[in-house]
C-alpha cells in the first residue's frame, strides 16, 4: 500500500493522477480463516483492524452481505461525543472519542474528524437536573463536559431561539471535544488497513448458516461457499437478531428503522453539533453546508430501511421552534437504518452460548461514535476472551438485572 | 404508513391514531420462575425478519389494545385480531401461510 501524503498528491498531480492504487483488494474468500468477522460496517471492520494492529491476528476475514459501510456506517449523522451517565457507557465511549482524535493519522486516512463541540439543550427542568448530573459524573469519569447556561448557548449557537413559547433552551450539557467525521471514510480508512494487513474484506457475501459441531462454531455457509474459521464475530446492527437465529440463540434486540435527513446546501451557519432531545431533534452542518438532521426512531420493528413520513414532520417542526432558519430550508434527501435497540438502550459486547461466536451488537441509535472504541474492545474480547471495556456489556446482564441504563440518562436520542 | 384496522371498534386509520406495543404473545411467568424465565418475558424477542406478530393500541381512537400480523420486511400486514388470545386465530394463520408458503414459524415462542 502506498502512503497517502502531501508528497504524494503532488506527484500524482504531475502525472494526471494515473499512479493511485486500489484503496483495498478485492478478495475472494479462502477455505479457512483464524476468524470470520460478519459486517464490513464501522465496528466490524475496526475490530479487525485492532485484531491484527493490537494482537497480531491477520488471518482474518470480513464477510459482507452487500457493500462496504452500506449500512448504518453510511446512514448516521455522524455525531461523536462521550457524555454518558453510567460509568461502563463512560469508559467504553471516552476511549473511542479519544481514538478519533488520532484516527487519521492512525490509519494514513484522513476520516475529516472536527471536534467542533457538541450541545445537548435542556429544554426542561428535568432535563437541566438530568444533564447537571451528567456533569459531575463525567468529571468524575474524566470526561470533559460542562453544563453551560442559555445565554452561552445562544452565544455558541447564534441561529438558536432560546426563547420559545413551549421548549425555551433552560441551558445544554456541552462536550467542546465532541464533534463530527466523515462516516464513509471511517469504514474506507479501516478497509484499506485492514487490506494492507493481509486480511480479506469480501463484498457481496451473504452468510446463509452458521456451522456448529458440539456447541462450538467451527465455520459459516455462505452465498459463496462454506468458509472454515475459529472464532466468528457477529457485528451486523439491525440484522443481528436474524443472525443469532442461525445460530440457535435469542437476543434482547428489537430492530427498528431511524430516519435522517440533509438540507440544501448554505453557507456557513452552525459551527458545532446541536442536539435536543425533549423534542426529539439533532441537528449539525456539513463541510458541504447541507443541515444534518436526524430525529428518533419509528416505533414498531422494521427492517426495510425507510420509515414513516410522520417521524420525520415531528422532527423538523420541533427543530424549526428552536432554529426557526430551518423552516425556510428546502430539504434534499431522507432515508432510513435498522438500528438495534436493547432494553436498557446499551451496546451488547459478550461472548454467546455458542462457544467460539462473540456478538457486538445493540448500539441502537448511536453507534457511528462508538465505531474505534468498540473496535478495540471487540478485539480484545475475542483475543484473549475478556476485555475491562466490555465485562459490563456482557449478555448475561439482562438475566442478572445488571442493567447499564442509559435510555434515561442519555435522552433517548443518542 | 401502516393501515391498521382496530378490531375493537372497526374503524381503519394510518398509523398515527395508534401506537406500538411490541411482540405479542410473550408469556408471563408467575410466581416461582426462575430468572431465565422472566429474562425470556422481560427482554428476549424473536425479532424476526420477515411475520411478525405484534401488539398495537388505538390510542386516538378506542384506546383499547389489539394484536396484529405484519411483515417486517415489506410491512404488509395480514390481519389484525383481538388481544385475548394466547395464540394466533386460525383465519390470520390461514392469510400469512396463504402470502408466505415457505413460513415456518407459528406464533408463538
Amino acid at each position: 500500500m502506498k502512503k497517502y501524503s502531501a508528497f504524494a498528491i503532488a506527484r500524482e498531480a504531475l502525472r494526471h493522477h494515473t499512479g493511485w492504487q486500489r484503496a483495498w483488494r478485492d478478495a475472494q474468500p479462502k477455505k479457512r480463516y483464524d476468524v470470520i468477522i460478519i459486517g464490513a460496517g464501522g465496528h466490524g471492520l475496526a475490530t479487525a483492524y485492532y485484531l491484527g494492529k493490537n494482537f497480531g491476528i491477520t488471518n482474518v476475514a470480513i464477510l459482507e452481505k452487500g457493500w462496504l459501510g452500506g449500512g448504518n456506517t453510511g446512514r448516521n449523522t455522524t455525531i461523536i461525543r462521550s457524555n454518558y451517565l453510567q460509568d461502563p457507557s463512560a469508559a467504553i465511549y471516552e476511549k473511542s472519542r479519544s481514538l478519533y482524535e488520532t484516527m487519521s493519522q492512525d490509519l494514513n486516512y484522513n476520516v475529516m474528524f472536527s471536534p467542533r463541540g457538541v450541545i445537548m439543550l435542556a429544554q426542561t427542568q428535568h432535563e437541566v437536573r438530568g444533564y447537571q448530573r451528567t456533569a459531575h459524573a463525567n468529571a468524575l469519569q474524566g470526561v470533559q463536559t460542562e453544563f453551560i447556561g442559555p445565554e452561552r448557548v445562544k452565544e455558541l449557537v447564534p441561529i438558536i431561539n432560546i426563547d420559545g413559547p413551549r421548549y425555551p433552551v433552560l441551558g445544554g450539557l456541552y462536550q467542546a471535544r465532541g464533534g463530527t467525521a466523515r462516516h464513509d471514510a471511517v469504514a474506507w480508512g479501516y478497509a484499506r488497513a485492514c487490506s494492507d494487513m493481509g486480511m480479506d474484506v469480501i463484498q457481496k457475501c451473504e452468510v446463509t448458516g452458521i456451522r456448529r459441531e458440539g456447541g462450538k462454531v467451527t465455520g459459516v455457509s455462505t452465498n459463496r461457499g462454506d468458509i472454515d474459521c475459529d472464532k466468528l464475530g457477529m457485528v451486523v446492527a439491525g440484522h443481528s437478531g436474524h443472525l443469532a437465529d442461525m445460530a440457535g440463540f435469542r437476543l434482547p434486540i428489537e430492530s427498528v428503522a431511524l430516519q435522517a435527513l440533509v438540507s440544501e446546501p448554505i453557507k456557513p451557519c452552525m459551527d458545532v453539533v446541536v442536539m435536543a432531545n425533549t423534542v426529539h431533534g439533532y441537528m449539525s452542518q456539513s463541510d458541504k453546508g447541507e443541515m444534518v438532521i436526524g430525529g428518533g426512531t419509528d416505533g414498531y420493528n422494521n427492517y426495510t430501511q425507510r420509515g414513516s413520513f410522520h417521524h420525520i414532520e415531528e422532527t423538523v417542526r420541533a427543530l424549526i421552534e428552536t432554529f426557526p432558519m430551518v423552516s425556510r430550508l428546502k430539504m434534499l434527501r431522507q432515508w432510513g437504518g435498522i438500528v438495534d435497540v436493547t432494553g436498557d438502550r446499551s451496546p451488547i459486547l459478550s461472548k454467546t452460548p455458542v462457544e467460539g461466536v462473540f456478538i457486538n451488537c445493540g448500539w441502537g441509535t448511536g453507534g457511528f461514535k462508538a465505531i474505534p472504541g468498540s473496535g478495540w474492545a471487540m478485539a480484545e474480547l475475542m483475543a484473549k476472551g475478556q476485555s475491562p471495556l466490555t465485562d459490563a456489556f456482557g449478555l448475561n446482564r439482562f438475566q442478572e438485572g445488571r442493567f447499564i441504563d442509559e435510555s434515561v440518562a442519555a435522552g433517548v436520542a443518542h | 404508513m401502516l393501515i391498521l384496522t382496530c378490531p375493537n371498534c372497526g374503524i381503519t386509520a394510518e398509523e398515527t391514531e395508534f401506537h406500538a406495543g411490541g411482540e405479542a404473545h410473550l408469556t408471563r411467568f408467575g410466581p416461582g420462575a426462575s430468572d431465565a424465565d422472566f429474562e425470556q418475558y422481560l427482554f428476549m424477542r424473536d425479532n424476526p425478519k420477515g411475520v411478525h406478530f405484534e401488539r398495537w393500541r388505538h390510542v386516538y381512537g378506542c384506546g383499547k389494545w389489539f394484536h396484529a400480523a405484519r411483515d417486517t420486511v415489506t410491512l404488509e400486514i395480514f390481519g389484525t385480531y383481538t388481544a385475548q388470545t394466547g395464540t394466533p386465530p386460525q383465519d390470520i394463520l390461514d392469510t400469512i401461510k396463504d402470502r408466505r408458503p415457505d413460513w415456518q414459524g407459528s406464533g408463538t415462542s
